[in-house]
Order: C-alpha cells, then structure tokens, then sequence
C-alpha cells in the first residue's frame, strides 16, 4: 500500500531525526571516552610517581632520611590521624589561611573601590603600590611578629600583606576596563556615582573578583606557611619547621601532603563558588 | 511655540595636553516638538558632540542649549540616548534591561513596568523579557534598547548611529519600526549618521555639518512626499534621487577642503 504524500514527510523528517541522534550519541561517546582515558593516564602517572619512589626508597636509591618513602609517610600519617593532635594543627592552619583568604579580598576590593571613587587617591598611591607590590611583603615578617606577638594576628598579616595589593591591582584594573558606553547608558538616565558603581562596576567586574578568589587561595596558603616558619607554635607549617629541625623528614613531606590535600580542596570550593556566582554569564 | 531643541550660538572646545581646540563653533539650531532632524557631515564634524551636549553629558563652551525652553544641566528624564551599539547589561535579563531607566529616575512601579512590558510586546519581544541579551540577535538587541530608551517615556530622542553595527537587512526593518514608533507618540528626534539615504529617508530636515570646526554648512528641507513614506518606500519616491545628489555635491565640496 502507498502511504500518503504527509505520512511519507512524516517518516523522512523521524529518519532525519534519527540520524541526527544517532550521530549526537556517537559525539557523546567519544567525548565520554577521551576524558576517561584522561583520568586514566592521570591516575597512572600519579601511581608511577608512588611506585617509583617507593622503590627508591626501599632500594636505597636516594637517602631515606631525606626523602623517606610514600608507605612510611602513609603509615605515619595512619598513626596521627586518629590524635587530635594532628587535627589541631590542620585546624589552625586552615583557621589562618581562611581568615586570610576573606579579609585579603575583601579589603584588597574594598580599596579598589575607594580607589575607583576618587581618581586623585588612585594616581597619589599608584608609585606606593608599584613599589609595595614589587617588594619580597614575607620579609615583613618579622616586623609584623615585633607588632603583634608570634601568633594568629601576626600569620593573617603576613597573608594579608601577601595577598591585599595584588587583589586591589586586579579589581582596579577591571572597574578601569570596562566598556565606557555601559557608563554612558546609565549617565543619560541621570545616574550619579554611586548607581553607575552599582549599576555597571561591580557586576561588569564580577568576574575579575571571582578569578582573583581563585589567586588568593594559593597567596594565602603562602603566607601562612611562611608566617607559620617564622612565629608559630602550632599549624602545619610549624610541623614542617619542627620536623626539619629533628630529621624527620617523615613528618614534612606528611604535612606537606595535608597540605596538598587540603588546598585542593579549598581552590575547588572556591571553583565551585565561582561556577555558583557566575551562573547566567 | 517653544522649540523641543534649542542651541544658541553653541561652540564647544575640546582640550588635551597638545592644546585646546574648537570642536563645533556657532550652532545655532532649532527643532520643533514631534520633528525628525538628521545631523550628517564628515568625521570629525562634532556630531557626536551636539548630541551629548543637548543629552547633557557634555557643557558647552560657549552658548546655551534649551530643551523644551529649559536650559540643559545635566542628563533629564525628558532626553532618551541611544547608542551606536545596544549596550544591553549581559548579567541582567531583557526586562531587566528594559526597566533600567525607570528604576535609576526613581520610577519603577506597577504602572511603569506594565507600559515598559506594553512597549517590549509592540516591539515583538513580548516572549524575550526573561531572556538575556546573550541569547537574542543584533536586531532584537537594539529593539530592546529602543524599548530601554522609551521606557521612561522621553519626548525628545537623540539617536547616535543606532543601525550602524546592524546588517542592511536588519537596519532598514528598524528604521521603519523606530518612524513609525516616534510619529505614533509624537516624540521629538536628533539622528546623527554616516549614512545619507537613512538620513532623508527617516528625517524632515537633514543638517549638513562642516568639519574643523563643526559648523552648520547648509539645512536642507526634506519634500513631503519623502517624508509621509515610511523610510523603506521614502527612497524610492520621485525626488530622493535628486535631494541625495545635491547633498551629496555639498558634502563633496566640503571633503575638497582639506
């Protein structure tokens, strides 16, 4: 029987459809593949790097106190997980850097802010800036240990100092680069300073604060560790310093592991964060 | 009747480090309420800067610019701006794009979203206000930047080369949609463009501008049959041809100045 000239559309426009789900689904397929593959050279690898060093370790290859070996640092560290000693430190150390982490940025944009609002503070400070951001800002450090004592105050303005002028440069410098037509738009409504900020400014730069979230993590997490060198009597970077001056270089590359971990873990906050902010971009 | 626009005797002086230097000097122009002007002329003529003057965004040096017998101060609600581009917020939805004016002046309220929505639906965005600009094209883009512009219902709208970043397509469906919109409200207009055609074919009267400084070089009468046909028929009315070929000649003479 002969199907009727719509019936005949109908069937050509479903094979159409098909073959272009069909197509889609191999597309998928690959793309499903390849990261796969992806995770699994990364996993290799990271497995080789263990296996390779442990075995260097246990052959003699390199010095052991140095370098020790993965299974000893796991067991180690299978040990101290269980004390709250342990715990202690990780938890003063992620106190620090996240305390660091929000008043850097916070303080950094808000001085972007008033830098933006009075184009004459901005050119007054532009050399101070140049010269403080340039300066090596750990070599405060000891400054900083004179002002507030070895302890927190004296690690979060380590940080501070580490991370406020670089987010200050960057915010400034996207409120300065965006597109002026934007801040023509609101000028022919009549708006003043203060919508313009609100209107244009901040949203347009949005994205620049959120990258810089991302920067301060690790900035952060140096000028804790080097804050943590020179003052403190607890967090990992005192275990790191404790471990080198007894030999155990078990306990450095255990704390350096933590650090690792926990780091990671925050910049994927952060990520995670960002991708939330950023919804509808 | 007092003139929607008014300059008198307008100059206005641009400096930087290199020195100072006239821009326009001695504008002297009236528009009248529900007229379409064009202002066309080389680069560098100050177009541009006449419009921003009579926005407000710009004192002038010299003179005074009225507004419906008012002298201009600063940016006013009674004044809508549009751009050579639509300069739509990315981060803020259609609507929200369209609402920006009535909520900077203070007006955003039941009635004025409604005559906001009113306008998006007129313009054929009526299923587009929750999405973002991102998502629509370049002619839907500087619709709804039109419908931005009236939403605090203006009288005088100053137009600043708003198809020139659009296809030919697209720029002539909008200068017939942006006629017919301002002579259904009767609304006041300043066009500034490159384009010759689209000046006689939209405007009543086309001002010719001289460059260094800007100067009015000639004002020319648009016939009326010209001006009764939408702008897309309007070119092809019996002394288009003509009117274009004789301000063409001028602008000629002008450019052999240099």
């Amino acid at each position: 029987m002969m199907a009727k000239p719509g019936q005949q559309e109908e069937i050509h426009d479903n094979q159409q459809s098909l073959w272009l789900q069909n197509i889609y689904a191999i597309h998928l397929k690959e793309k499903r593949k390849h990261s796969r593959l992806v995770l699994l050279v990364q996993c290799m690898l990271l497995f080789l790097f263990f296996a390779v060093w442990e075995l260097a370790g246990r052959l003699r290859w390199i010095d052991v106190l140095l370098f020790s070996y993965p299974t000893k640092i796991f067991a180690y560290l299978g040990d101290q997980l269980f004390t709250s000693e342990l715990w202690k430190h990780i938890g003063v150390t992620v106190g620090e850097t996240a305390v660091g982490f929000l008043m850097g940025t916070l303080t950094g944009t808000l001085l972007a802010v008033l830098i933006w609002w009075l184009p004459f503070l901005s050119k007054v400070l532009d050399p101070f800036m140049v010269v403080f951001n340039s300066m090596p800002k750990v070599a405060l450090g000891p400054i900083f240990i004179v002002m507030f004592g070895g302890g927190f105050t004296a690690i979060v303005a380590t940080t501070l100092s580490i991370t406020v002028i670089v987010t200050t440069l960057v915010v400034y410098n996207s409120f300065s680069e965006v597109d002026p037509n934007y801040v023509k738009v609101i000028r022919t409504f009549g708006g003043n300073k203060a919508q313009i900020f609100r209107s244009v400014i901040l949203p347009a730069s949005f994205p620049a604060i959120v990258s810089t979230l991302k920067v301060n993590v690790g900035m952060a997490w140096v000028g804790v560790i080097v804050g943590e060198f020179l003052v403190a009597k607890s967090g990992l970077g005192y275990l790191i310093m404790y471990g080198f001056q007894v030999f155990n270089f078990t306990l450095v590359l255990s704390s350096l592991f933590i650090i690792a971990i926990v780091a990671t873990a925050m910049y994927q906050m952060v990520v995670f964060i960002e991708k939330k902010l950023l919804l509808n971009r | 009747m007092i003139p929607a626009v008014d300059l008198q005797e307008i100059a206005h002086v641009y400096v930087t480090d290199r020195g100072a230097s006239l821009a326009v000097e001695g504008i002297q122009l009236q528009v009248h309420p529900g007229e379409f002007i064009s202002l066309v002329g080389p680069s560098g003529c100050g177009k541009t800067t006449i419009l921003s003057m009579i926005a407000g965004l710009l004192k002038p040096a010299k003179g005074t610019v009225k507004v419906h017998g008012q002298t201009v101060k600063g940016p006013s609600p009674e004044v809508g701006y549009m751009l050579q581009q639509d300069y739509l917020f990315p981060w803020l939805t259609i609507m929200n794009n369209a609402w920006i004016g009535l909520e900077l002046t203070g007006r955003l309220h039941a009635e004025s979203r409604k005559f906001a929505r009113d306008l998006l639906e007129e313009m054929g965005l009526g299923d587009s206000g929750s999405l973002y600009p991102h998502q629509l094209s370049g002619g839907m883009r500087q619709r709804a930047a039109l419908v931005r512009t009236l939403a605090p219902d203006p009288s005088l709208l100053l137009l600043d080369e708003p198809f020139s970043a659009l296809d030919y397509q697209t720029k002539l469906q909008l200068e017939d949609l942006i006629v017919k919109t301002l002579k259904d409200r009767h609304k006041t207009a300043v066009l500034v463009t490159h384009d010759l055609s689209e000046a006689i074919a939209m405007s009543d009267r086309v001002v010719l501008l001289d460059r260094n400084p800007g100067r009015i070089h000639q004002v020319f009468e648009v016939p009326d049959r010209i001006r009764a046909a939408q702008p897309f028929f309007a070119r092809e009315e019996a002394g288009f041809n003509e009117l274009f070929r004789k301000i063409w000649k001028e602008m000629e003479i002008i450019g052999g100045k240099e």
